[in-house]
């Protein structure tokens, strides 16, 4: 097992913007992929971008890579256009890939993007941030799919670059391979290197950053930490098995929802006391009483849904 | 916004110029040895010249004349070329039309790998690939065929055939960015079968239909072999230097063609 490292929040983010995006919009053809966006890297802190897919974390990534010019609006990296070759040496890049080259080696594919860089970080530290070590004579196409993800997370910091993009890093992986990759990630950060991570899991989102900005349809709709973004959305969900019919259950103050699940019923809530208080005043036969924290993935639903927009809009 | 934003001068990346020989170097010899690797490339590409000019050069007509030149001698210009043009068409489109589609060369690009670098190495390897070829080939002819050349010729014959490596890495630069990573193979084979068919690649020239030897003065794999064939002393009368103008002239279309897509590849509409 992977020890689970100290997660690296806290102030870190300064004045100093690396990245940033200014009223950008990108359309492809009549697809509106990013609507006046504004979005701003601090230095030293971890950003997710968090969306559906769909949403326009990647287009964001790309512009921000100079991969793709933005319809409108401005995009600077380091204070520069992205496309300027002296960013790229300061950047690196973790990209959805379809097919790498399969019959190269782990330790040629990172002999060869360190050798792009003016100051790489040695290939022997290289494999060991990314957990590769033991991989590194294995062919790309022998590897397994979290371990073909690190190597691509070891190609983007090879270079030992001071801002990495990381687009949707753990994406079909499974959980182990997933927290393996975190840890990776968190030991980066604790380097004091900024990072913007794209993802669809808020629960990633939590784990690693110090501030997400939720993506949908092209627009930021919320930009806040990790645990406001919960605290707005996530309530707790009650379940038990009571008598009580459902129409009076919907009467009971602070209940959202009421749902028959099997023998049980289900509530949602924004606070679960006062409900659960109500409850066994009414029913002294309930049994099967369970509280649970509303899924974050429910939270991510009710932000992303098109009246959701809840609170602390981006500017 | 930022108060102290950090502004970039200067818009180039200052490297020394061994750093970047280190680069080209290491971008070529990694493009070789995951070229050598992929079994497709050397099982076919690589071996099927080679098995021809057994069979057809060696095994079964080794005694044959074709005019006044014995058909092992022939075969190692007509062989020789089909086997370039194979190895640069493959070794450029194929590669090329998957990174492109499948995003591998977009992890390239958002690195700071000089972008010449890469197209840089597949020609490299296209040509370090045809002068194996042609080295086994030649090999072949003087132990097995009994072919007797003077050195400078063989050294000719490697070098025009070499060289004539370019035309076809370029054509399959403008094919590997106007095909898809699946379809690039099929559709290399449907330009380079019938080409080589109609340039007299496998049947001698002459032996060909007039409709044919007609088509065949605008194939570049037709001027290629007749240089070539010129070299082992079966050559037409004409002019060597008009096979180079055609050959040249070609070269510069298909790199023509290959930078309108990579252009149109800098806009290209990602989801």
């Amino acid at each position: 097992m992977t020890a689970t490292l100290q997660r690296t929040a806290g102030p870190l983010r300064s004045d100093l913007v690396v990245a940033n995006l200014e009223s950008v919009n990108k359309n492809y053809g009549d697809v509106r992929a990013l609507r006046s966006v504004n979005f701003q890297v601090h230095a030293g802190e971890v950003v997710a971008l968090l969306g559906p897919n769909g949403a326009g974390k990647t287009t964001a990534v790309k512009l921000l890579l100079g991969l793709l010019q933005p319809n409108a609006g401005k995009v600077r990296v380091f204070g520069a256009d992205p496309t300027n070759p002296e960013n790229r040496m300061r950047t690196g890049a973790m990209l959805q890939v379809g097919r790498v080259p399969e019959t190269l080696r782990v330790r040629e594919h990172i002999d060869l993007f360190s050798t792009y860089y003016q100051k790489p970080m040695a290939s022997a530290e290289v494999l060991a941030v990314a957990g590769l070590e033991k991989l590194s004579d294995r062919k790309f196409g022998d590897l397994s799919g979290g371990q073909r993800q690190r190597v691509l997370f070891a190609l983007a910091i090879c270079g030992d670059p001071d801002l990495l993009f990381l687009d949707e890093p753990t994406v079909g992986l499974d959980v182990e391979a997933r927290r393996m990759l975190w840890d990776e990630i968190r030991q980066l950060v604790s380097r004091g290197k900024t990072v913007l991570l794209t993802t669809h899991y808020l629960q990633e989102a939590d784990a690693l950053a110090s501030r997400v900005a939720v993506i949908n349809k092209g627009e930021i709709i919320a930009e806040a930490t990790p645990a406001a973004i919960k605290a707005q959305t996530a309530g707790k969900r009650i379940r038990c098995i009571t008598s009580l019919p459902l129409s009076a259950l919907r009467q009971i103050p602070g209940v959202n929802e009421v749902k028959e699940d099997r023998e049980a019923i289900e509530l949602h809530a924004a606070e679960a006391e006062p409900v659960v208080r109500e409850l066994l005043a009414r029913d002294r036969f309930l049994s099967g009483l369970e509280v649970t924290s509303a899924g974050l993935e429910e939270a991510f639903l009710a932000l992303t849904q098109d009246n959701g927009k809840t609170g602390n809009h981006a500017n | 916004m930022s108060t102290a934003a950090i502004t970039i001068t200067n818009p180039q990346i200052q490297r020394s110029p061994s750093h970047t020989a280190m680069i080209y170097l290491k971008e070529a010899k990694y493009e070789f040895l995951k070229t050598l690797r992929l079994r497709m490339y050397t099982a076919s590409v690589l071996s099927f010249p080679i098995m021809f000019y057994v069979l057809f050069g060696l095994v079964l007509n080794s005694n044959a004349m074709i005019g006044a030149t014995r058909v092992p001698t022939y075969l190692i210009a007509t062989y020789g070329t089909f086997g370039v043009m194979g190895a640069s068409l493959f070794g450029t489109a194929a590669g090329l039309a998957s990174d492109r589609g499948l995003g591998w060369l977009e992890v390239k690009r958002a690195s700071p790998m000089p972008p010449f670098a890469y197209f840089a190495a597949k020609v490299v390897t296209s040509m370090v690939f045809s002068a194996i070829i042609l080295l086994v080939l030649f090999a072949l002819a003087i132990a097995v065929g009994g072919v007797r050349m003077p050195f400078a010729d063989f050294a000719k014959l490697l070098g025009t055939l070499v060289a004539g490596s370019l035309p076809f890495s370029a054509m399959g630069l403008a094919l590997g960015y106007f095909t898809g990573p699946n379809s690039a193979p099929a559709t290399i084979n449907l330009i380079y079968l019938p080409m080589s068919f109609g340039s007299g690649l496998w049947v001698p020239f002459m032996f060909l239909p007039k409709i044919v030897r007609q088509i065949a003065l605008v194939l570049p794999s037709y001027h290629l072999s007749q240089l070539a064939l010129g070299i082992v002393g079966a050559g037409t009368h004409e002019s060597s230097i008009t096979h180079w103008e055609v050959l040249l002239a070609f070269t510069m279309i298909c790199l023509g063609v290959a930078r309108i897509g990579f252009q149109r590849d800098q806009e290209k509409m990602y989801g």
